[in-house]
C-alpha cells in the first residue's frame, strides 16, 4: 500500500465530509424552487453547522455518557461508511476492507445508538421517535438487503468495488431486474433518510416526526455532529445507489492517474446534482404517508426487490 | 445485426417495466392514478410491439402498434378520465384493500405464471419467447386486481389491463394475432368501455355510489 493510495483514500473521505452538507443544501434549494418558495442559499447547511459549533452545549441533568457519546459514534460510523463505499475509486484500501453486508451493519449500529440516545433522556418524544425509527429500520433493512442480493446475483460479488469493476468490464445493456432493484432502492433511500413519504425532514410537528423527534434533546456541537452525520448518511446512500446502478466515471482498478480521479470527481458531482434534483422532485410530488402506512410502503419496496430477483432468475437473463 | 442484438435485452427491459406497472396498479388506491398507469402500460406495449415488428420484419405488427397507441394510450384513458369527471368520482379511492396481502398474492401469482410459461416458451420459436411468462403474470395480476377491488371503475381498468396482457402474450408467443381478430378485439374493447360507462351511471343512480358491494346483496323490502 503506497502513500499515494492512502492520500487518495483520505481525499475521498474528506470530499465526502465536505460535500455532504452541500448535497443537503442542493436538495433544499431544488425543493424550494419546485414549491415556488425563495430558496435558501447553497451554503445554508454550513452556516447552520458553524452556528451550532459556536454555541455552548446544554445537557439534560440525567443524561448518561451514552447520550454524550452518540453524536461522535454517529459521525464516526458515517465517515467509515463513506470510506468503504467506492464513491470515487474502487482501488482503495478501505473499499476492499468490508462488503456491502458489513456496510448495512454499520448503518444499523448508527441507528441503534441514535435510538438508545433518544430514549436515554426519557422524554416522551424521544422514545416515540426511537420506536418509530426502529420500526422503519427493521422494515427497510430487509428491502435494502434484497436490493443488494439482486446486485450480488448480477455481478457475482458482495463487495461494492468488485461490483463496480465487473460492471465497467461488461458495460452492456441493463438487466431487467435492475429496474426493480433501482425502484426499491429509491424507496428505501427515502425511508431510511427520513425523507418525505415516511418522514418530513423540515417539520417540527410533534405527531408526524420521526428523525427530528430523536434529536430534540441535542444542542450545539452535538446537534451539529448529528445533523452532519445524517447528511453524510444521505450522501452515502446516494453513493451506494451510484455504485450499484450508474457506476460510470468511477475510477476502476487499473486507472489510478490524476486524470481518472478528476473525471470521477466530475462524474460524482454531476450525478449528485441530478440525484438531488430527482429526490426533490419525488418529495415535492408525493404526500407524507401516515405512520401506519409506512409498513405498506416498505413492504412494497421489499416485494419489488424480490420481484427483481425472480425476474432475473426466471427470465434466464445473461450472466455477467 | 447489431441493432437486432440489442433488441432482445430492450424487450426484456420493457417486459419488466410492464410487470412493474402491473404491481404499481395493484398498489394504488386512487382511481385517477390507475388511469395514468394504464396509459403508461399502453405506451410500453406500443414500444415493445414496434420493437418486435422491427426485429422480426413483420409489417402488420406496425399497424397493431399504431392501433395500441391510438386506443390504449390516447383513446381509452381520455374516455375514462371524462367518465370519472362526469361521475364526480375523481377523488374516489379504495379504502378497504389490504395492499401488502394483495402484493404478496401477486408475487405468488408471478412465480406461478413463470412456472406455467416455461414449457410453452420453450416451444415457441419467436425471439420474444422469454417474455411469455411476464405476459401471463400481467394477465393474472389484472385478474387479481379485478377480484380485490370494489369500485366499478377500477374493475373496468383491471379488465382493460388484462386485455393489454393478452395482447402482449400474443406478440411474445406468436408475433401477434391476425389483423382481423385484432381489429375485432379493439372494437370490442372500445364498445365495452362505452357500455360499461353507461352502466356506471345506472349503478350510481341506483345506489348513489360506484361501490359494487351493493350489487351483491339481494333486494329487500
Amino acid at each position: 500500500m503506497s502513500a499515494l493510495t492512502i492520500i487518495r483514500q483520505f481525499g475521498e473521505v474528506l470530499l465526502a465530509i465536505v460535500i455532504a452538507p452541500l448535497f443537503m443544501g442542493w436538495i433544499a434549494q431544488c425543493r424550494a424552487w419546485l414549491q415556488n418558495r425563495s430558496a435558501p442559499p447553497l451554503r445554508q447547511p454550513y452556516r447552520m453547522l458553524r452556528k451550532l459549533f459556536d454555541k455552548d452545549a446544554a445537557l439534560a441533568t440525567d443524561a448518561s455518557p451514552l447520550f454524550r457519546l452518540t453524536p461522535y459514534v454517529l459521525f464516526g460510523t458515517m465517515v467509515l461508511a463513506a470510506a468503504i463505499i467506492p464513491s470515487l475509486a474502487t482501488d482503495l484500501p478501505f473499499a476492499r476492507a468490508a462488503d456491502a453486508i458489513a456496510l448495512i451493519g454499520l448503518f444499523a449500529t448508527a441507528r441503534v445508538f441514535l435510538s438508545l440516545a433518544a430514549m436515554d433522556i426519557g422524554t416522551a418524544f424521544g422514545t416515540m421517535g426511537a420506536r418509530r425509527e426502529m420500526m422503519v429500520g427493521f422494515l427497510a433493512e430487509p428491502a435494502l438487503l434484497m436490493v443488494l442480493f439482486n446486485a450480488f446475483l448480477l455481478f457475482g460479488s458482495t463487495a461494492l468495488p468488485s461490483m463496480v469493476d465487473n460492471y465497467r468490464a461488461h458495460p452492456s445493456i441493463i438487466d431487467p431486474s435492475v429496474i426493480f432493484a433501482a425502484v426499491a432502492f429509491t424507496m428505501v433511500l427515502l425511508a431510511e433518510n427520513a425523507r418525505i413519504p415516511i418522514d418530513n425532514p423540515a417539520t417540527h410537528l410533534e405527531l408526524t416526526m420521526i428523525h427530528e423527534a430523536m434529536l430534540l434533546e441535542y444542542s450545539a456541537r452535538h446537534l451539529a455532529l448529528v445533523e452532519w452525520a445524517s447528511s453524510l448518511k444521505l450522501f452515502n446512500y446516494a453513493c451506494i445507489g451510484f455504485a450499484l446502478f450508474i457506476p460510470w466515471g468511477i475510477a476502476t482498478q487499473g486507472a489510478n492517474g490524476p486524470a481518472a480521479m478528476l473525471i470521477s470527481i466530475a462524474a460524482l458531482l454531476v450525478k449528485l446534482i441530478f440525484a438531488g434534483a430527482a429526490l426533490a422532485l419525488i418529495e415535492s410530488l408525493s404526500a407524507k404517508l401516515r405512520i401506519f402506512r409506512a409498513p405498506e410502503y416498505l413492504a412494497m419496496a421489499f416485494l419489488l426487490a424480490v420481484l427483481g430477483l425472480l425476474v432475473h432468475l426466471l427470465l434466464g437473463a445473461r450472466t455477467a | 445485426m447489431n441493432a437486432h442484438a440489442y433488441a432482445l435485452p430492450i424487450l426484456n427491459l420493457l417486459a419488466a417495466c410492464l410487470l412493474l406497472i402491473s404491481f404499481a396498479m395493484l398498489s394504488r388506491r386512487r382511481t385517477q392514478r390507475l388511469i395514468t398507469l394504464f396509459a403508461w402500460q399502453g405506451g410500453i406495449l406500443f414500444l415493445s410491439t414496434c420493437l418486435v415488428a422491427y426485429s422480426s420484419g413483420l409489417k402488420e405488427l406496425y399497424y397493431s402498434a399504431a392501433l395500441t397507441l391510438l386506443l390504449k394510450v390516447i383513446g381509452l384513458p381520455m374516455i375514462l378520465h371524462r367518465l370519472i369527471l362526469r361521475l364526480g368520482a375523481q377523488w374516489d379511492s379504495e379504502t378497504m384493500v389490504n395492499i401488502p396481502a394483495t402484493m404478496l398474492t401477486g408475487l405468488v401469482l408471478v412465480i406461478f405464471a413463470f412456472g406455467l410459461a416455461q414449457p410453452i416458451s420453450r416451444m415457441a420459436t419467436t425471439i420474444t419467447h422469454n417474455t411469455l411468462g411476464i405476459a401471463l403474470a400481467v394477465i393474472l395480476l389484472s385478474f387479481l386486481m379485478m377480484i380485490t377491488r370494489r369500485k366499478a371503475v377500477t374493475q373496468v381498468i383491471g379488465f382493460l389491463a388484462m386485455e393489454n396482457g393478452l395482447f402482449f402474450a400474443a406478440t411474445s408467443a406468436t408475433y401477434g394475432m391476425p389483423m382481423v381478430i385484432e381489429l375485432g378485439i379493439a372494437l370490442d374493447v372500445l364498445v365495452g368501455v362505452f357500455i360499461l360507462g353507461l352502466f356506471f351511471f345506472q349503478i350510481r343512480e341506483q345506489f348513489e355510489s360506484l361501490d359494487l358491494r351493493h350489487l351483491e346483496s339481494l333486494k329487500e323490502d
